[in-house]
């Protein structure tokens, strides 16, 4: 097991090099550092993956140091493989090292690509860090640090005011669920006794029933824990009302976009749900939130997706839209699929994003589809590769025969909505079918508006049109095999036959959520509907975008407000702005003037100095060097002096 | 552990030899005199750190006594002795004490110009005045190393401060004087009552409710202003604005502890029902604290105070634990001083980095200095996060004990504090955008130099120490735990007491 140090220090190791001395090792040497470390790390965790998940190695926690030991508050720093682990290190590892060599040829024009080559690392080691975590803490410290890279990341390209507010946003949106996050490590503590997961996982089933006051409420103890939880990972997964951050994190780079904003960093609220499905599991309540967030954001999202016009902001709300399927996959307790899910779809999501840099590097840094258009001819093999990660995003296949990726991840989630059979699955399972309708259609309009039709573009773009060089193409390869055979390959052993020996320990499911057996075995309808829905949705839009190009326009006027409801990300931005910024704003600058300066230096030291000076001005008054005046005075002191002494004397 | 020379004396001390030295030998031209202060004080204070080092090596982690104690009767008729001891508690205060003077005195290299030869001089007393202190283990020598620390940093804000030095100077004044001559009368009572100004003896001295009531709001006055809590933090932004650099680094690394640091050696133990009966009053303006004075550095357009506001925030959370007693929240506490002391020390030394080149504080002067200054944005940004508590980085260690003990105490309050994070992240991520991210337009920015050597030299020793208390702080939290637990046990002790007492009172009424 001593390899998964080299998995997760070497990508650290390449950061720090690359990082501080980028300018002695200049361009090629920090790329040489940085991919082959990830490279490495990407080899040594399919050799984990494959030998724990089909050999014999045994699960296994790595203890590094100690990292805070106060009281029972105690743990250190550890690695911990299992295989929910084990898959999450051979997805990170792999987009990363896929997104690392494709950064080489992306950035090549860039000034400080030493310093974006070691952010990327920086990312992976964060992200391993995350999914090695024995703990709660340690996986915090993994949630924290890929929220950093994620901001330095977004904000790469620093001179441009549009990328630093992202990056703030990002960044602080993020703290909000990971606030709920902390309180929720808070509450396991208190409870258990622990943050340990060997700790904690045993002393769950003991406290089912009990109630704790929390914020003044009498809750039940497990599903509050759950439900702070949740709010994490719903920050980081871009949930419902968290997911405001993630559309605009595509002012990163593209390659960023691919890796952390698609396939690895946002999907760590899955991870997490799945890793404390023994806590989940005991709550009937939170599941129903984690399915009902889910399946809402899957819906939000993939309206939002239908009429953006920004390439990249299509593939983030189709990324925030997926996230909902694979939490309402976990809501179900099917937290197998969800993860089946959230590994195929970083590869085809993967694909996806760096097709699109593909298309915007050959557009010159163009990224609104309306300025693209005829591009298919010009550069074939990035079409080849939309096209696949197209289809297996929308998944596409022949039943019992063969499809891609998302047809065995995204069917199989629906399959599980369908069998669980509850009011909240039903939801979930109704609003997964309308959002695959939507996800076709949007996934043709990205198709049909960038590589088909008339080139909308001007001349001298136009002329600059080029396939991307072989080092960006030739990583996508890898991602293109993963959206292609990642479901058929993995269906046996994510969800299928083998699912039992493939996950181990790593996943609690209670027998009364198992709905697996009936999963595997659906009605008709539940296979053909999802299916029925991506080909409408998918022939709506050939028929919008090809047949006639006239129509997007009129539906658009017809439908006015449902349009810029979507148009506007149903005015979610403007709403928090209104709700939560300004006021922050308002209130510190009302605080300060009126509050700081207006009363307590004003009643407080200047008054008391005002006063003094008063007081000051009184007696210098008085001074008036009159002896007379003097004399008056003193009379009139003995006078009160003695009536004072008298009256009190007497009484 | 024994040592026969007095290593604490002579850590106390030390640099008060150091400024005498430079009293009576340095002479020469302006220039001779300014150079050969400067080498002195550094030295002087270089060598006060290793031997604060000394301290640490010898300190014995498994006891909760005052270790290395040294005691000499100073007015035996009244039962009053210059006795100097560490414990846990003190320790780590010392070492930041005597880590933070050398690289003030650095950090003044070339910004002061003036008076060379007595700026020197009044820091490296002060060093004498803050460790002597934390070291005090007789409560009438404490107080007077507790209001001596004030003299030279009254002279630091008001010979070398910016141009409202004396309106900051006399505010600084003028709500210290008040807490100082409450908790005087406070001590005068306690030793008729004890005989005694020994620490250790008034610790074990049980004092009768009511009295502990008015005792504990004198020492509160006093402790309040310090730390500083809201509502009587209003000195701290003008006194940070007017410091030169390296006293707002003081400012917030020390002297800012000095009230931290006295709820724990005197309010808990000595008056324990009462802080008991009074925690419910720190919780409500420890968050207040948090969320008003975040809120506030959200508009600053002074960097110095938007850090010296972000201070109050982060102090907020260390008194919020301090009352919270229970073992995460007392250790957090003292982490999350120590940390803040490093931190917020070198926040203002960014900020001084700047002043120095461009002598203007105002936030929108600057932008877009990562663009030929990317040492000083590398730095910034580490101090920065750690500010903003970013796991691995010491913010978050005290800050994650001190909601784990707050959140012990009351949901409320952990919830309450826990708003911070937020607002943290909002006001420093907004503060560095704002000076360093964004295009590089203005002129006067473009000719701005990055760090230099010295600069460099500065920065280095606070990264490691801010990545050490982050990723092993084992180092500092075993130390500590003893005493820590001493503490609490003490004070659980006495309340079990008290109720027992009351309960047989109550009995024996029937």
């Amino acid at each position: 097991m001593t390899q998964v140090y080299f998995i997760v220090f070497l990508p650290l190791l390449a950061a720090i090099i690359a990082g501080f001395f980028g300018r002695q090792l200049g361009d090629r040497g920090a790329h040489l550092v940085t991919c082959s470390s990830i490279v490495v790390a990407a080899v040594l965790s399919w050799y984990t993956f494959l030998s724990m998940t089909l050999g014999d190695l045994e699960p296994a926690v790595v203890p590094v140091f100690t990292w805070i030991s106060s009281g029972e508050f105690s743990l250190n720093w550890a690695l911990n493989v299992d295989a929910l682990t084990a898959t999450m290190l051979i997805v990170v590892t792999t987009v990363s090292a896929v997104v690392h060599i494709y950064s080489v040829g992306y950035m090549h024009h860039d000034k400080s690509q030493p310093r974006f080559m070691a952010y990327l690392s920086f990312f992976s080691f964060s992200m391993l860090m995350l999914v090695t975590a024995d703990n709660l803490v340690q996986m915090f410290f993994g949630w924290e640090g890929v929220g950093v890279a994620s901001y330095l990341l977004i904000g790469f390209w620093y001179h441009k005011p549009s990328a630093n507010a992202a990056a703030i946003k990002a960044f602080i949106v993020n703290r909000v669920g990971d606030l709920g996050f902390a309180l929720g490590i808070f509450l396991v503590f208190v409870a258990t006794g622990s943050v340990l997961f060997e700790d904690i996982f045993p002393a769950i089933p003991g406290l089912v029933g009990e109630s704790y006051s929390f914020l003044g409420l009498e809750l039940d103890m497990i599903t509050t824990m759950c439900i702070l939880l949740f709010i994490g990972a719903m920050g980081k997964s871009a949930q419902l009302g968290l997911h405001t951050w993630l559309p605009d994190a595509m002012e990163g780079p593209t390659p960023v976009s691919a890796l952390i904003h698609a396939a690895t960093m946002v999907t760590a609220g899955v991870f997490m749900v799945c890793r404390l499905s023994p806590i989940f599991e005991y709550s009937e309540f939170a599941l129903m939130v984690v399915t009902v967030v889910g399946a809402s954001t899957a819906f939000f999202a993939a309206t939002v997706g239908l009429t953006q016009n920004d390439i990249k902001r299509v593939i983030a709300y189709s990324t925030c839209s997926q996230l909902g399927y694979m939490f309402f996959a976990a809501g179900v307790s099917a937290y197998q699929a969800a993860m089946f899910h959230l590994m195929t779809h970083a590869f085809f999501k993967a694909l996806l994003f760096l097709g699109a840099g593909s298309v915007i590097h050959a557009m010159s840094d163009e990224q609104d589809m309306r300025n693209m258009g005829g591009l298919a001819g010009k550069i074939k093999l990035t079409y080849a590769f939309m096209m696949i990660g197209s289809i297996a995003l929308m998944g596409f296949g022949v039943p019992g025969v063969f499809g891609f990726a998302g047809f065995y991840s995204k069917d199989f989630i629906l399959e599980a909505a369908w069998a669980a059979d509850t009011a909240v699955s039903d939801y979930a399972l109704w609003l997964g079918i309308i959002a695959a309708f939507m996800t076709a259609f949007y996934s043709g309009r990205l198709l049909f508006m960038t590589f088909h039709g008339k080139p909308r573009c001007d001349e001298k773009t136009l002329a600059h049109v080029h396939e991307s060089p072989l080092i960006m193409t030739g990583p996508l390869w890898i991602l293109a095999i993963g959206a292609v055979l990642a479901g058929i390959v993995g269906y046996p052993y994510f969800v299928g036959h083998h699912m039992a020996e493939f996950w181990g320990d790593a996943i609690l499911v209670l027998p009364a959520h198992d709905i697996f057996e009936k999963a595997h075995h659906p009605e008709f309808w539940v296979i053909a509907t999802p299916l029925a829905a991506g080909l409408s949705g998918f022939a709506l839009s050939f028929v919008f975008y090809v047949l006639n190009p006239a129509l997007p326009g009129i539906v658009a006027r017809t439908f006015k407000p449902l349009y810029a409801m979507s148009y506007n990300k149903w005015y979610f931005d403007e709403i928090f702005d209104f709700l939560f910024v300004k006021p922050a704003f308002c209130i510190g600058r009302i605080f300060w003037k009126k509050g700081d300066q207006g009363t307590i230096d004003h009643f407080g030291p200047d008054g008391v100095a005002a006063r003094t000076r008063d007081g000051a001005r009184l007696a210098s008054l008085m001074q008036s060097g009159y002896v007379y005046h003097y004399a008056f005075a003193m009379l009139i002191g003995v006078v009160l002096f003695a009536t004072w002494y008298i009256l009190s004397g007497a009484a | 552990m024994t040592l026969d020379w007095p290593l604490l004396s002579l850590t106390t001390f030390l640099p008060t030899i150091g400024a005498l030295l430079i009293l009576s030998f340095v002479r020469g031209t302006e220039e001779e005199v300014a150079r050969n202060s400067r080498w002195v004080a550094l030295w002087t204070s270089i060598i006060t750190f290793v031997l604060s080092l000394l301290i640490w090596v010898n300190f014995d982690t498994t006891s909760a006594e005052f270790q290395l104690a040294e005691r000499w009767e100073w007015l035996p008729d009244f039962n009053i002795a210059y006795s100097l001891g560490v414990d846990g508690i003190s320790l780590f205060f010392v070492l930041l004490s005597t880590f933070l003077t050398p690289i003030c005195i650095l950090s003044a290299w070339k910004a002061i110009t003036k008076h060379v030869r007595e700026y020197m001089i009044a820091f490296l007393i002060l060093e004498t005045l803050m460790v002597g202190m934390f070291l005090a283990t007789d409560i009438l020598l404490f107080y007077i190393f507790f209001e001596a620390v004030l003299i030279p940093m009254y002279i630091i804000i008001g010979v070398w401060g910016g141009q409202r030095r004396i309106y900051a100077a006399f505010k600084f004044f003028l709500y210290t004087l008040l807490g100082s001559v409450l908790m005087l009368v406070a001590i005068i009572y306690m030793y008729q009552i004890a005989g005694t100004t020994d620490i250790p003896t008034l610790m074990q001295t049980v004092f009768a409710e009511n009295v502990q009531t008015w005792l504990w709001f004198a020492f509160f006055a006093s402790f309040a202003v310090k730390v500083p809590m809201w509502p009587v933090h209003t000195w701290l932004p003008d006194a940070h604005v007017e410091a030169p650099t390296a006293g707002s680094v003081i400012l917030a690394g020390v002297l800012l502890k000095m009230g931290g640091y006295g709820f724990l050696r005197f309010s808990i133990p000595m008056m324990p029902l009462a802080s008991e009966q009074f925690a419910d009053l720190v919780f409500w303006l420890s968050v207040i604290a948090v969320v008003y004075t975040s809120l506030v550095a959200l508009v600053q357009e002074d960097m110095k105070k938007l850090i010296a506001y972000s201070s109050i925030a982060h102090m907020g959370f260390v008194t919020a634990a301090i009352f919270s007693m229970n073992e995460q929240a007392i250790a957090g506490s003292i982490i999350q001083m120590l940390s803040h002391g490093v931190v917020s020390g070198a926040l203002f030394l960014c900020v001084g980095v700047v002043y120095d080149r461009l002598h203007t504080r105002e936030v929108a002067r600057y932008g877009g200095l990562v663009h030929n200054m990317p040492k000083y944005a590398l730095f910034f940004m580490v101090f920065t996060m750690a500010s903003v508590g970013l796991p691995g980085t010491s913010g978050f260690v005290g800050e994650f004990l001190i909601l784990v003990g707050a959140f012990q105490m009351s949901t409320w309050l952990a919830a309450g504090l826990a708003t911070g994070m937020v607002l943290g992240a909002a006001y420093m991520l907004y503060l560095y955008r704002r000076v360093v991210f964004g295009e590089l337009t203005k002129d006067d920015l473009k000719q701005m130099l990055d760090l230099s050597p010295r600069e460099v030299a500065i920065f280095v020793p606070l990264v490691a120490i801010v990545l050490w208390m982050g990723i092993y702080p084992a180092s500092f939290l075993d130390p500590i735990e003893v005493s820590v637990n001493h503490l609490i046990q003490q004070y659980e002790t006495a309340i079990a007491a008290a109720e027992n007492s009351a309960a047989a009172m109550a009995a024996a009424g029937q």
